[in-house]
């Protein structure tokens, strides 16, 4: 198990209703700091439920998500960004008729202050904040390998360049916490290899923590440092990846059972 | 296909300075060639696109579907028109006030609305835009002049000896006042409230997960937007001399949409083109006035069905119409 006393967030006893199902149903979750966690479980688990819960995107019925030591539950989804915590979609959501580089760039709004009048005026203060915005826009553009492609429109590119631009924006928001919703999806091998790499090197190279729902057991057993194994709404197995990927339960749960398959 | 690279080799765009600076010229000697009634087509001209402006960065920037503008349009020229003849407030000075009233009022009534998605939120401003003119029909504390409105607005002064009193200073009014808001909005455009404003119209659930408050940016774009309609409404009414009801039905609401719609959501130039077009075309077709509408109505069709990212779309998206036909046809397909 990771260093207990590095823990960046906790989920406690997490509880979301959608009608007449418990989606998530009292789920704990600790992530430390500097790993990369993997959420696994069946298609309809909860797992991307449990993502936009943290995000703030829903509000929970029951318990807490806490970031950093501060109690971030039903929070607003621009506030939770300002803590640190940032995401992408399971199907790429990029502003599809904006630059690659303006994507990124709208990423670092929430690190910015300059008002409307600001803007009219132009301030120095202003000035400095657009520039420094641009700066880190176009090191993270580069840094994802894109930067041919950044006066293009979003839409115009390949997919698989969509998913590394929307990790790119997410990035852009400077997070310590990067959630990523099945970012190998739609890719070929070549380019989920490449996406290995670039998270491992990540984590190498910067205060981030990751935390991944991915379908690829070649990505999940490859990169991660811990698995949360979900299904039906609760936690059901964790663990390293090699005793995650000999685990009944848990091939019993993912694959169904003998006579289902 | 980088278009930025090939706009600099194109020779138009490459002197773009120049083919500015002889339509600022021909804006200048404009007045002083044409008769008082062409000024004054121009000064109409210079009202709506200034309200086109202010609908563009509702409609165009942030994709929310307005057609209660008139309602703000109407605050802004009836809180000049009251506060003029009621207590003889100078026009120029009531510029800031019936901005200030508009945009307060889109706070209000906005506020509660913010949430609503696109034709709901069409419908609710709609109904808007209908109460604010049946309740200045309804006099409300006999201030509004119920039907017939408010009569024998000054002409616009600082309260000193200068009087803005011909068809000429009108029209340099206007345009000074639109030129500024240009300036303005371009600096906005390319502003992180900009590229707020066109995040939340692309995509408003990764919007907010990308650290943009949409509540707030939507709710900033109402006010502004209301801000510039109330300052249409301030300068309408100084040249009217007098305001009613019925110059702020549903019919303008719907212009001031045709406007952004022609012109490209989201594209300045695209603005001014559309409330060209809106201004001058009843003009050109006043012989046949009665099929007016008819051709009017042809010409939008044949607009979305051919040109739908509009007449000028911004040159980086104005395309949000295009993708939305392209998106339509592929599931017809």
């Amino acid at each position: 198990m990771p260093d207990k006393n590095k823990t960046l967030l906790v989920n406690q006893k997490l509880t979301k209703l959608f009608g007449g199902l418990t989606a998530v149903n009292n789920f704990d979750l600790d992530v430390h700091q500097g790993k990369i966690f993997s959420l696994i479980g069946p298609n309809g688990a909860g797992k991307t439920t449990v993502f936009n819960v943290v995000t703030g995107i829903y509000t929970p019925e029951g318990g807490k998500v806490i970031f950093k030591g501060n109690d971030i539950t039903g929070k607003k989804p621009h506030e939770i960004v300002s803590y640190g915590i940032a995401r992408t979609f399971q199907n790429i959501r990029l502003f599809s008729n904006m630059t690659c580089l303006e994507n990124i760039m709208s990423g670092q709004h929430c690190r910015a202050t300059s008002g409307t009048w600001a803007s009219i005026f132009r301030t120095s203060h202003q000035k400095k904040e657009e520039a420094n915005i641009r700066t880190v826009a176009e090191s993270r553009i580069r840094q994802v390998g894109l930067w041919d492609s950044r006066d293009e429109l979003a839409k115009n590119i390949a997919y698989g360049s969509q998913r590394m631009l929307e990790i790119a924006r997410a990035l852009g928001t400077d997070p310590m916490l990067l959630i990523l919703d099945e970012p190998s999806s739609g890719l070929n091998q070549k380019e989920t290899e490449s996406l290995m790499e670039f998270l491992t090197g990540l984590i190498k190279d910067e205060d981030i923590t990751i935390l991944l729902i991915e379908h690829d057991m070649n990505v999940v057993m490859g990169i991660s440092d811990w698995v949360v194994v979900m299904d039906e709404g609760k936690k059901i197995a964790e663990g390293h990846p090699e005793d995650i990927y000999h685990n009944a339960r848990v091939i019993e749960a993912y694959l169904g059972s003998e006579e289902t398959r | 296909m980088k278009y930025s690279k090939t706009l600099n080799h194109n020779p138009f765009f490459g002197s773009r300075h120049s083919v500015l600076i002889i339509v600022l010229g021909l804006f200048f000697i404009y007045p002083f060639i044409a008769s008082n009634y062409y000024i004054d087509i121009a000064f109409f001209f210079g009202i709506y696109t200034l309200l086109g402006l202010s609908l563009n960065i509702v409609l165009g920037e942030v994709g929310l579907f307005d057609l209660g503008h008139a309602g703000f349009y109407a605050i802004g020229a009836y809180t000049t028109a009251i506060l003029n003849t009621k207590f003889g407030i100078p026009i120029l000075i009531l510029i800031p006030v019936s901005a200030l009233a508009a945009g307060l009022f889109a706070y209000i009534v906005c506020s509660p609305i913010i949430h609503l998605r696109g034709d709901y939120l069409c419908i609710v401003t709609i109904g808007m835009g209908e109460i604010v003119r049946l309740a200045l029909i309804n006099n409300p504390f006999d201030l509004t002049g119920g039907p017939n409105g408010v009569f024998g607005i000054d002409f616009p002064t600082l309260g000193g000896p200068f009087v803005i009193d011909s068809s000429i200073e009108y029209y340099f009014l206007i345009w000074i006042v639109v030129g500024l808001t240009i300036v303005g909005l371009i600096r906005l455009q390319n502003s992180r409230i900009g590229r707020a404003w066109n995040c939340i119209r692309e995509d408003e659930v990764a919007a907010g997960t990308s650290g943009i408050n949409v509540r707030f940016y939507k709710l900033l774009a109402f006010v502004i937007g209301a801000a510039l309609a109330g300052v249409a409404g301030n300068i309408y009414a100084s040249k009217l001399m007098c305001v009613s009801p019925e110059s702020f039905t549903f019919w303008e609401s719907c212009l001031m949409f045709c406007i952004v719609l022609i012109g490209g959501m989201g594209s300045i130039p695209g603005v001014i083109i559309g409330a060209g077009f809106i201004s001058l075309f009843p003009e050109i077709f006043r012989p046949f006035a009665m099929y007016r509408m008819l051709v009017f109505g042809t010409v939008m069709i044949l607009m979305m069905m051919f040109r739908p990212g509009g007449a000028w779309p911004r040159k980086r998206e104005g395309v949000a119409f295009q993708s939305l036909v392209t998106r339509m046809r592929e599931k017809d397909a």
